[in-house]
C-alpha cells in the first residue's frame, strides 16, 4: 500500500514538470470547449427536446467534459506499447509486483495533478464566460469525486489494453485509431449520448464502458436525472471498473506468457 | 526536376508497400478510416435529430457547409497530414538523418508516411457536397459551378498551410504539439458549422482573423444564393483562394524560420 | 584544390536553463565548441577523439550541415555546410552511430534502392559500389531483412554501405563501432582501413575504441572542453607523455643492476628477482638489440609490451 502511495506521489510530481505540455493541453481543451459549447447551445435554441438538459447544464456538461478528458487521459501517449517495441517491458515484468498496479498508481498520481490543472482551467473558463450550472446539492461534489475516480480507473484499464495489443500486433495504430473514434463519440464528448436514438443510447450506456468515462461524471456534476440518476451512474461505473481491470489483468497475463514462451 | 519527382515517387511506392506489410493493422485502419468518414457528418445528423435548425440554417444547408470543409480538410490531411510527425522526428533525432540527404526536409517528411487510404474520405466528402447541393436546390450559374469546384481546392490548400504552420511549432517547442490540434482538427470542426452559432469574439478570431469562414461558410452562402445573416457582402464567397494564398505564405515563412532555428540549436 | 575540411575559430554555444529556485530559471551559456582550428587535406584519415561531452559530435554536426555555428569559419569540401547543405550532402557521407539513416520498416535492399533515387546516383555506379560493399562487408545474408530486425553489427555494416553508395569524397563516422561484437568491429575496421588507404576518400572518425584509433587513425586530433589539445600522430602522442616500450625478461639467475645495458631502465620484479622489466627510451635502440644483448646473459623468456594508449589518452583527458 505504501508503495502505491509512493508511486502516486511520483506520478504527480513527474507530470507537474511537464509544464509546457500541460499548458498546451489546457489551452486546447479551452478552445475545443468553446467549439462544442457553441454547437450545443445553438442546438438548444430551436430544439424540440434536449433530453433533460437545460442550457446551463449543457454548457457545464461541455466544460466539465473537457476537463475530465484531461484527468482520465482519454488519449494518452503509447508508453507501454513503445516499451514493448523496444523490449524494455521485460524489466517491468521482472519485478515482484504486477505492473498493472504500479502503472495504475502512477496514473492516479497523474490524474491528481491533472485535477488541479486540466480540470480547473476549462471549468473556470466556462464558468466565467458561459452559462454555468452550479450543483445544488452538497452530495454532488462527493459523488462527482467518486465518479471521476471510477472514470480514471476505467480509462486506465482500456488504455492499458490498447497498449497490450502491441504484444500481438507490431503496429498498434489501427487499434489506436479505433479507440480514438469510439471514445470520441461513445464517451459523450461531442454530444450527450441521449441525443442518439433510444436503443443506440441504451446500448452504449449499459453495454459499453465508454459513456462511463466522460458522460457519467459530467452528468453527475450537472445533476442530470436527480439523485437517483447520479447514484445509478456511479454504480454502473464501479461495475465497469471491475470488469475493465479484470480484462486488463487477464490480457496482460496472456501477453506475459506469450513473451516468455515466444521470446521478445 | 524529373529526377526529383522520380525520387519522391520511389519513396511513396516503397511506403505504401511497407504499410501493406502490417496486414491486420492495415485492415483495421481502413475500417477506421471509413468510420472516420462517416463520423465526420454523423455528428451533424445526430444534432439535427433534436433540432430543426442550427444558427438559422436547415440540415442540408449545414451539410453543404460541412461537406466543403471536410472535403478540404481530408484532401489536406491526405497530402500533408504526415507533417504532424515532425514532433516525433525532432525528438528521436531522425530529422538529422533527413538533413544529410540532398533533398528538402518537408517533402521527405511527407513522403515518409503517405497514407493513400485517406483518399476515401475525400471522395466521400465530394459525394456529400453533390448530394447536399441537390437537396438545397442550387440555381446553377457558371460562377456557382466554379465555386463548388474551386472551394474544396482552396480549402485544401488552406488547411495544408495550417497543418504545416502548426507542425512548425515543434522546431521551437516540442511539448506544445497538442495545441496545434486546436487549429487543425478544431479548425475543421469550426468550419463544419455555420459561423452564426459562435459568440462574437470567438467568431471574429477564427472565422475572420484566421479565415475559416472563407473556405466553407461564405462560399456555401454564395452557392445557395442565401444572404448572410451577419450582413457581410456576397463577394465574401470568392475570398477562398485569397485566404489559402495568405495562409500558405505564412506557413512557408514559419516553416523556413523554424528549420533555421532547429539548425541553430540542434536536438 | 580545396581542402576537405577547414575550421578556423569555430565556436558553438548552447543556452541551458537551470532551475534556481521554485519558479525562477537562470540562463547559462555553455560553449560546446570553443575555438577549434583544424585543416584536413583530401585523402587523410583522422581520428577525432575526446572525453564525453568534449564537443566531438557537435563539431561533426557543424561540419555536415546539421548544426549552425555560433561563430567562426567552417568549410567542408570548400562549401559552407548549412547554407549549401543540398550541394554538400552529395559529396559527403555520414554515419551516425546511434541513429539510423535507413528506412526502419523496409527490407535493407529497399533502403539501398531508395537511396539511389534520393541521391540521384547513376544506376551503374550504384550497382558497382553496392556489389563491392556487399562482398567486403558480407551483406548478402540479410539483404532482405527489415532494418528493424537487424542486429547492431549488421545494421552498422548496412549504414556504412548506405553512406558510400553515392560516392562521397569525405566520410564522417560518429562512433561507428560502438556496441559491436568483436567480429563485427574487426570487419568494419578492416573495411574502413582499406577504404582510407585507397587515398581518394577522406575519413573522419570519432570513437572511444582504442583499437579503432590504433588501426585507423594516422592523425589524431584530441578535443577536450571544446578545444583541440593535441593534433598529430599517435607516436607524437606517446612522445609527448614519455610513454615507453617495455621488455619483460625472465632470467635463469637474479638480475644484477650493474649489468643493465645503456639506454634502458631496469626495474626488478619485487617478488621474483629473476624477472626484470626494461623500459626503452624513445628513439633509442630498438627492442631487438636489447633482447640480443640480454640473450647473452642467460635469458629464459621475453615479452614486449607496447606503450599503453589507454593510459596516455586518459592522461590527456585528465588534464585541465
Amino acid at each position: 500500500m505504501r508503495m502505491m502511495l509512493a508511486l502516486m506521489r511520483s506520478g504527480f510530481r513527474r507530470y507537474s514538470t511537464y509544464r509546457q505540455a500541460t499548458a498546451a493541453a489546457a489551452a486546447t481543451n479551452t478552445i475545443f470547449g468553446m467549439l462544442r459549447c457553441y454547437v450545443l447551445l445553438a442546438t438548444a435554441v430551436a430544439a424540440t427536446t434536449t433530453v433533460g438538459y437545460d442550457v446551463p447544464q449543457l454548457s457545464t456538461y461541455v466544460w466539465v467534459g473537457q476537463g475530465i478528458i484531461g484527468v482520465v487521459m482519454l488519449w494518452g501517449p503509447a508508453e507501454l506499447a513503445e516499451k514493448v517495441r523496444t523490449g524494455q517491458v521485460v524489466s517491468d515484468l521482472l519485478r515482484p509486483v504486477n505492473p498493472i498496479w504500479t502503472y495504475l498508481a502512477t496514473d492516479l498520481g497523474r490524474a491528481g495533478f491533472s485535477c488541479l490543472t486540466r480540470l480547473v482551467v476549462p471549468v473556470a473558463f466556462g464558468a466565467i464566460f458561459f452559462p454555468f450550472y452550479w450543483p445544488r446539492h452538497w452530495w454532488t461534489y462527493g459523488l462527482f469525486a467518486c465518479s471521476l475516480l471510477a472514470a480514471t480507473g476505467i480509462c486506465f484499464a482500456i488504455r492499458h489494453l490498447v497498449n497490450l495489443s502491441a504484444f500481438w500486433l507490431l503496429d498498434i495504430r489501427g487499434i489506436t485509431t479505433a479507440w480514438l473514434l469510439a471514445s470520441g463519440i461513445g464517451s459523450g464528448l461531442i454530444f450527450p449520448i441521449d441525443f442518439l436514438p433510444g436503443p443506440a443510447a441504451a446500448a452504449l450506456k449499459f453495454g459499453t464502458p465508454l459513456p462511463s468515462i466522460v458522460q457519467f461524471p459530467a452528468d453527475v456534476l450537472v445533476e442530470h436525472g436527480g439523485a437517483p440518476g447520479q447514484l445509478q451512474r456511479v454504480a454502473l461505473q464501479f461495475g465497469w471498473v471491475v470488469v475493465c481491470l479484470a480484462a486488463a489483468f487477464a490480457v496482460q497475463h496472456r501477453a506475459t506468457r506469450r513473451l516468455v514462451v515466444q521470446g521478445g | 526536376m524529373v529526377s526529383r519527382l522520380r525520387a519522391y515517387r520511389a519513396l511513396l511506392v516503397a511506403q505504401i508497400r511497407g504499410q501493406a506489410q502490417y496486414r491486420a493493422s492495415f485492415v483495421m485502419e481502413m475500417v477506421g478510416q471509413s468510420t472516420y468518414t462517416f463520423m465526420d457528418f454523423a455528428a451533424v445528423l445526430v444534432l439535427f435529430r433534436v433540432t430543426p435548425a442550427m444558427g438559422g440554417f436547415g440540415l442540408w444547408q449545414v451539410l453543404l457547409i460541412s461537406g466543403l470543409a471536410i472535403c478540404g480538410f481530408s484532401a489536406a490531411d491526405l497530402a500533408v497530414g504526415n507533417v504532424e510527425q515532425l514532433r516525433q522526428y525532432v525528438r528521436t533525432g531522425l530529422l538529422d538523418a533527413m538533413l544529410i540527404r540532398p533533398r528538402r526536409v518537408l517533402p521527405q517528411l511527407l513522403a515518409i508516411d503517405f497514407q493513400l487510404r485517406r483518399v476515401g474520405r475525400v471522395v466521400f466528402a465530394v459525394v456529400l457536397v453533390a448530394v447536399a447541393c441537390a437537396h438545397v436546390g442550387v440555381d446553377w450559374t457558371w460562377w456557382r459551378v466554379l465555386l463548388v469546384v474551386g472551394t474544396p481546392i482552396a480549402a485544401a490548400v488552406f488547411y495544408a498551410g495550417i497543418f504545416v504552420l502548426t507542425a512548425s511549432v515543434a522546431f521551437w517547442w516540442i511539448d506544445s504539439g497538442e495545441f496545434a490540434n486546436s487549429f487543425t482538427y478544431g479548425g475543421r470542426e469550426f468550419a463544419t458549422y455555420p459561423i452564426t452559432i459562435y459568440g462574437s469574439v470567438f467568431r471574429r478570431v477564427f472565422a475572420f482573423g484566421i479565415g475559416f469562414a472563407f473556405i466553407s461558410y461564405y462560399p456555401a452562402l454564395a452557392i445557395m444564393d442565401t444572404p448572410d445573416p451577419l450582413g457581410m457582402p456576397a463577394w465574401f464567397g470568392a475570398l477562398g483562394p485569397a485566404a489559402a494564398a495568405v495562409m500558405t505564405a505564412i506557413a512557408a515563412l514559419v516553416w523556413r524560420t523554424g528549420l533555421r532555428h532547429y539548425e541553430g540549436t540542434g536536438s | 584544390m580545396n581542402t576537405a575540411i577547414d575550421m578556423r575559430g569555430l565556436r558553438k554555444e548552447f543556452i541551458v536553463h537551470k532551475k534556481t529556485g521554485r519558479l525562477k530559471r537562470a540562463k547559462k551559456v555553455i560553449p560546446a565548441v570553443d575555438g577549434v582550428d583544424l585543416t584536413v587535406e583530401h585523402g587523410e584519415m583522422i581520428g577525432y577523439i575526446g572525453p564525453n561531452g568534449a564537443g566531438k559530435s557537435t563539431t561533426l554536426k557543424m561540419l555536415t550541415g546539421v548544426l549552425t555555428p555560433t561563430s567562426g569559419h567552417v568549410r567542408t569540401c570548400g562549401l559552407e555546410p548549412v547554407p549549401q547543405r543540398l550541394r554538400l550532402t552529395r559529396r559527403i557521407g555520414v554515419v551516425f552511430g546511434q541513429r539510423t539513416a535507413l528506412w526502419w520498416d523496409l527490407p535493407l535492399r529497399e533502403s539501398f534502392h531508395l537511396l539511389r533515387h534520393v541521391f540521384d546516383v547513376p544506376a551503374a555506379d550504384h550497382a558497382a559500389r553496392l556489389a563491392r560493399c556487399r562482398s567486403l562487408l558480407d551483406l548478402d545474408a540479410f539483404m532482405d531483412t527489415p532494418v528493424r530486425q537487424l542486429s547492431l553489427g549488421q545494421r552498422m555494416r548496412a549504414e556504412i554501405t548506405a553512406s558510400l553508395l553515392h560516392g562521397p569524397s569525405v566520410l564522417f563516422l560518429d562512433e561507428p563501432t560502438i556496441g559491436l561484437d568483436v567480429v563485427s568491429k574487426q570487419a568494419v575496421r578492416e573495411f574502413l582501413a582499406e577504404l582510407g588507404e585507397g587515398g581518394d576518400l577522406t575519413l573522419v572518425l570519432t570513437t572511444h575504441d582504442l583499437s579503432d584509433i590504433e588501426r585507423l587513425c594516422r592523425r589524431l586530433v584530441v578535443i577536450d572542453h571544446g578545444r583541440v589539445v593535441h593534433d598529430g600522430s599517435l607516436d607524437e602522442l606517446h612522445a609527448r607523455y614519455g610513454s615507453r616500450r617495455q621488455v619483460i625478461a625472465e632470467f635463469d639467475d637474479p638480475w644484477d643492476d650493474a649489468e643493465t645495458p645503456p639506454g634502458a631502465v631496469a626495474v626488478r620484479d619485487a617478488e621474483d628477482p629473476r624477472r626484470v622489466t626494461f623500459s626503452l627510451s624513445n628513439g633509442e635502440s630498438g627492442a631487438g638489440e636489447l633482447v640480443a644483448d640480454l640473450a647473452r646473459r642467460g635469458l629464459r623468456d621475453v615479452s614486449i609490451v607496447e606503450p599503453d594508449i589507454e593510459r596516455v589518452i586518459a592522461k590527456l583527458y585528465a588534464e585541465p
